[in-house]
């Protein structure tokens, strides 16, 4: 007897030992869903978000949210998961109360794309009746993209709610995709679900329709005549969309000829160092946002704006240092002055790489130079259209300062009649130094322009000089305004020929065409005529 | 004349530049001025471009190569004599790459060269290699389509990278639409030929493949992502394969981000993005985009191999930021290799070690232990690893065990019969079905 109590003990022990390690699966399915996100196993985290997202828990938003930017901690020892918020007080995600801190062993939970698409599913569902608009039209809008059946409930019931117009088109777009999609829909409803993607009218919409699958016919035969009006329709807006973008390469290959047309174009130096003068403007910018990065973090959105004045200033100087010690003594000697500042070129950008290294410098987008809008079928991306402004600025404010400025007379004296204007007392060097330096101050402003959409390393220069060139000849010598002409005309052309011949082919036209017409008009586009010419 | 005289300035400028090549000039000058020290070191050659475009790549290269000799002399060298560099600076240009080749093989007689980044800077000193009969490791992924007696491929071939990664995309992604997008150039061109080949053979339309090249330094990617924005929406699941080259990735990225293709919609799997590229650039918008490579700076070893590594390596470069990827990590392996095989027949003769090497394993940084097959090529594992927004990689996927490399890509009619075998062969380009070695020309 007195053997079997102790068995008896352990027995009952060990089934209250059982009963407590089997608390937690007994604690329901959403407890469980959460463990799982502790596996790191991508499927397990799948299966999670889906069993949390319908589980109907005022946790569910939280922890999806949390999931999607991180901030979900799993301890895969413990197999505890936390939700650290953004004020960095941390909750314990099956429970919802609040920790002291997450433990160290803990790490994000970590995502693929498919895991992100299922996320942003589950967030669209569960925040469509968030209070916040801009939320709910983000919500509308990934519902619309993933279009789950599961959601149709959440949408309908939205839908009903729902008081802002934009949101409530969207909503009803949302709905249609999942009509559309859901095999038990009457036809009725798939065919009013065709006609709302039909005027949505954009690429998403077809793609909707293209890939939608078995359906009656009568709704194939209203999502083909929906598809080809939608065709129809985007391909006016793709001439459009090739326009603006031959604008914006426009205006980019107009900011990196605009100094050259200076220098070669009014002074006729052949500058080849001319795509360093860009380089050391972008590297100014880098290390602008270097010094506010680490000083004046707070700054950062004005960092280009600091920029702009520091890189004419750098590249001005650097010019004028160039023209005084080597150009002046050349001129008159167009080979000599290639090889010499070619030769500075590699210099140049050899100092470059030695002092900052051979690899790319990252120069961050300011948040006004990101993204992007829509405008009808097309995208604008803001930093383009800063470009195109900033690049028209640019061409405006020299164009007056060479028309109305006492420096800007001098220097079109000293370019048309240098020996006259020596006698009417014009210092001809020192207008000499000082157009040289100019032309170099602006190609610097060009590079804190172009280190918004290129590589900052040393190399940015090369691909620009040829271009520049092309520009400056094609426009005509000489002549500010066959600058912008010939950069713009170029750009369009470039971008008309792209979408056709491809970027490779398109690039050797655009070369040919050129040659072409220069064999026509050797002076370019607008040839300066009169005794100037030969000056 | 004229390109001759100022790549020298370039070369001599940019020696006197490089931080560490300091240490390699003067061995460089030692060797101009009668070798006095010939007899008690080993040389080692080392032909990576430091300025030029493809400086911005192949600097570190030879950084890695100082860093594993440095390593290897503090461990007693190797046969009891010290390693010895010999920095040259082939300036990116390709003809430069043949000269500087011959140089350090008759003039400073090394044992072996590290070298090369670009195919065509490979082909150009190929000639060399076989002339001189010396070593060439190469350490950058490739298109394959070519196995030599005197070269040892370390990157990786085309069925090492491309292949798994699409496998990938067509299993976790379920893509069923393909942009191949790349620079117009030769190791782009024959990857997407491989991979289209590839992609037919799994079933994929004409129709779902759209192939678009652009030249190098493309910085205008606006109409292209349009394009590829408006391929993907046909409806059925999207995806790009980037073998774009070198600098036009950052504009590309930049551009892809702007106009808000996010990866979860159309992810871009990249062959030629590593951690050094992505240096450049704000990745928080290229979030879940991809890349595949056989190492990735962000792997966690058992060992504590990689971890090691990257810790010697950034105190030996004085930077605690200093990145690692995957064409240092072939060097690594590369160089351990010809380490083992010199010790194996006691002797640096090219020829000896030529024959050693194949069968000689060594560690990769990444927990396995890679071993040289016949046909020159090695066996490494394959990652797919998933861009962050703190500019490294989060792997994703990894084959199961080593992939060999295939010199010959079964893919192509052209060399699905032809293997490479310089052990019992003794054939660069053996025709199984034939049973003839088609011999050099090809």
């Amino acid at each position: 007897m007195p053997a079997k109590l102790p068995a008896r003990l352990c027995s009952l022990l060990l089934s209250l030992l059982l009963i407590a390690f089997a608390l937690p699966a007994l604690a329901g399915p959403f407890e469980d869903a959460v463990a799982k996100f502790a596996n790191d196993d991508f499927s397990d985290t799948e299966e999670a978000v889906g069993a949390i997202a319908s589980s109907g828990n005022k946790l569910a938003f939280p922890i999806i949210s949390a999931l999607q930017d991180g901030r979900l901690m799993a301890d895969p020892d413990s197999k505890k998961v936390y939700v650290t918020g953004t004020d960095g007080k941390s909750i314990d995600a099956a429970t919802g109360e609040a920790v002291d801190s997450v433990p160290d062993s803990a790490s994000a939970v970590r995502l693929n794309n498919r895991l992100r698409r299922s996320v942003d599913a589950a967030l669209g569902s569960l925040t469509l009746q968030s209070p916040d608009v801009g939320t709910r039209l983000q919500a509308a809008q990934s519902v619309f993209k993933s279009h789950e059946e599961g959601a149709l409930e959440a949408v309908d019931a939205a839908l009903a709610k729902e008081t802002n117009k934009s949101v409530k088109a969207a909503l009803g777009e949302a709905r249609a995709a999942i009509l559309l999609f859901k095999s038990d829909a009457t036809e009725v409803e798939k065919l009013e679900a065709v006609a709302i993607l039909k005027t949505r009218g954009d690429q998403e919409a077809m793609a909707l329709l293209t890939g939608m699958g078995d359906q009656p016919a009568s709704v194939t035969k209203a999502a083909a005549s929906a598809i080809s009006s939608i065709q129809s329709s985007l391909a006016v807006w793709s001439t459009v969309q090739n326009a603006w973008y031959g604008l914006s390469l426009g205006s980019v290959l107009l900011l990196a000829a605009i100094g050259l047309a200076i220098t070669f174009g009014v002074m006729g130096v052949i500058n080849m160092a001319h795509g360093e003068m860009v380089m050391i403007g972008a590297y100014t910018t880098f290390v602008v946002q270097e010094v506010i990065r680490t000083r004046y973090p707070g700054l950062f959105d004005y960092s280009l704006l600091i920029a702009v004045p520091l890189a004419f200033l750098v590249a001005g100087a650097i010019g004028v240092l160039i023209e005084r010690s080597i150009i002046r003594f050349l001129y008159g000697r167009p080979l000599e002055t290639l090889l010499a500042t070619w030769g500075l070129s590699l210099v140049l950008q050899q100092a470059v790489r030695t002092m900052f290294g051979p690899t790319n410098r990252e120069v961050g987008n300011p948040s006004w130079m990101s993204g992007a809008f829509e405008l009808g079928q097309i995208t604008i991306t803001y930093n383009r259209l800063w470009i195109l402004s900033f690049t028209l600025a640019v061409f405006a404010i020299l164009l007056a300062m060479l028309r109305y400025s006492a420096i800007g007379l001098e220097m079109r004296a000293v370019t048309q009649n240098r020996r006259m204007a020596a006698s009417m007392g014009i210092a001809t060097s020192r207008v000499d130094a000082l157009t040289f330096g100019l032309g170099s101050g602006i190609a610097g402003i060009a590079g804190v322009a172009l280190s918004q959409i290129d590589n900052v390393s040393p190399n940015l220069g090369q691909s620009y000089i040829i271009d520049s060139f092309m520009v400056v000849v094609f426009g005509g010598v000489g002549n500010l305004w066959g600058t912008l002409v010939g950069a713009f005309t170029l750009g369009i052309a470039n971008k008309f020929l792209e979408p056709v011949a491809g970027a490779v082919l398109g690039k050797i036209a655009i070369l040919v065409l050129i040659i072409l017409f220069i064999q026509k008009r050797p002076r370019g586009l607008f040839a300066l005529k009169g005794r100037a010419v030969e000056a | 004349m004229l390109t001759k005289s100022t790549h020298d300035i370039a070369a001599s400028f940019s020696r006197r530049g490089v931080l560490a090549a300091t240490a390699g000039l003067m061995l460089g000058l030692a060797s101009l001025t009668g070798a006095k020290a010939a007899d008690d070191t080993i040389k080692v050659g080392v032909l990576h471009s430091l300025s030029g475009t493809m400086a911005i790549s192949e600097t570190t290269l030879k950084d890695t190569i100082l860093f594993l000799i440095d390593e290897q002399n503090k461990k007693g060298g190797v046969l009891g004599k010290k390693l010895e560099a010999v920095v040259v600076d082939p300036a990116s240009n390709w003809p430069l790459f043949a000269e500087k080749a011959r140089e350090l093989i008759t003039k400073d007689k090394v044992s072996v060269v590290f070298g090369c980044w670009t195919s065509v800077s490979r082909k150009s000193v190929l000639p060399v290699f076989k002339e001189l009969n010396n070593i060439l490791f190469y350490p950058v992924q490739y298109e394959g389509e070519e196995s030599e007696r005197n070269v040892f491929y370390t990157g990786a071939a085309p069925n090492q990278q491309a292949i798994p990664a699409v496998d990938y995309l067509m299993k976790e992604e379920k893509v069923k639409r393909w942009v191949l997008a790349g620079t117009d150039y030769v190791y782009p061109r024959t990857t997407n030929k491989i991979l289209e080949a590839y992609l037919k053979s799994k079933g994929v339309a004409q129709e779902d493949i759209m192939i678009n090249y652009t030249p190098f330094g493309h910085s205008d990617w606006q109409t292209i992502v349009a394009d590829i924005k408006k391929f993907g929406s046909a409806g059925k699941k999207t995806a790009v394969v980037s073998t774009i080259n070198g600098d036009a990735n950052v504009p590309f990225y930049k551009e892809l981000g702007n106009q808000g293709i996010k990866a979860k919609d159309i992810p871009v799997v990249a062959f030629s993005v590593g951690e050094e590229e992505l240096a450049g650039i704000d990745t928080k918008p290229l979030v879940g985009h991809l890349a595949a490579w056989n190492y990735f700076e962000s792997i966690k070893t058992k060992d504590g191999s990689n971890e090691k590594f990257i810790k010697d390596w950034q105190t030996y470069t004085k930077n605690p930021k200093r990145v690692t990827n995957d064409p240092m990590e072939a060097h690594v392996i590369g160089f351990n290799m010809w380490v083992k095989a010199v010790e194996k027949v006691k002797s640096t003769d090219p020829d000896k070690v030529i024959d050693a090497l194949p069968g000689i394993e060594a560690p990769n940084l990444t927990g396995g232990v890679s071993k040289m097959l016949p046909n020159h090529h090695i066996t490494k594992p394959v990652f797919i690893g998933e861009i962050k927004g703190n500019g490294q990689f989060d792997v994703v996927w990894k084959t199961p065990g080593l992939v060999a490399g295939d010199a010959w890509s079964k893919e192509l009619d052209g060399s699905k019969d032809l293997i490479g075998d310089w052990v019992g062969k003794k054939c660069g380009n053996f025709n199984t079905k034939t049973n003839k070695c088609l011999g050099s020309g090809s």
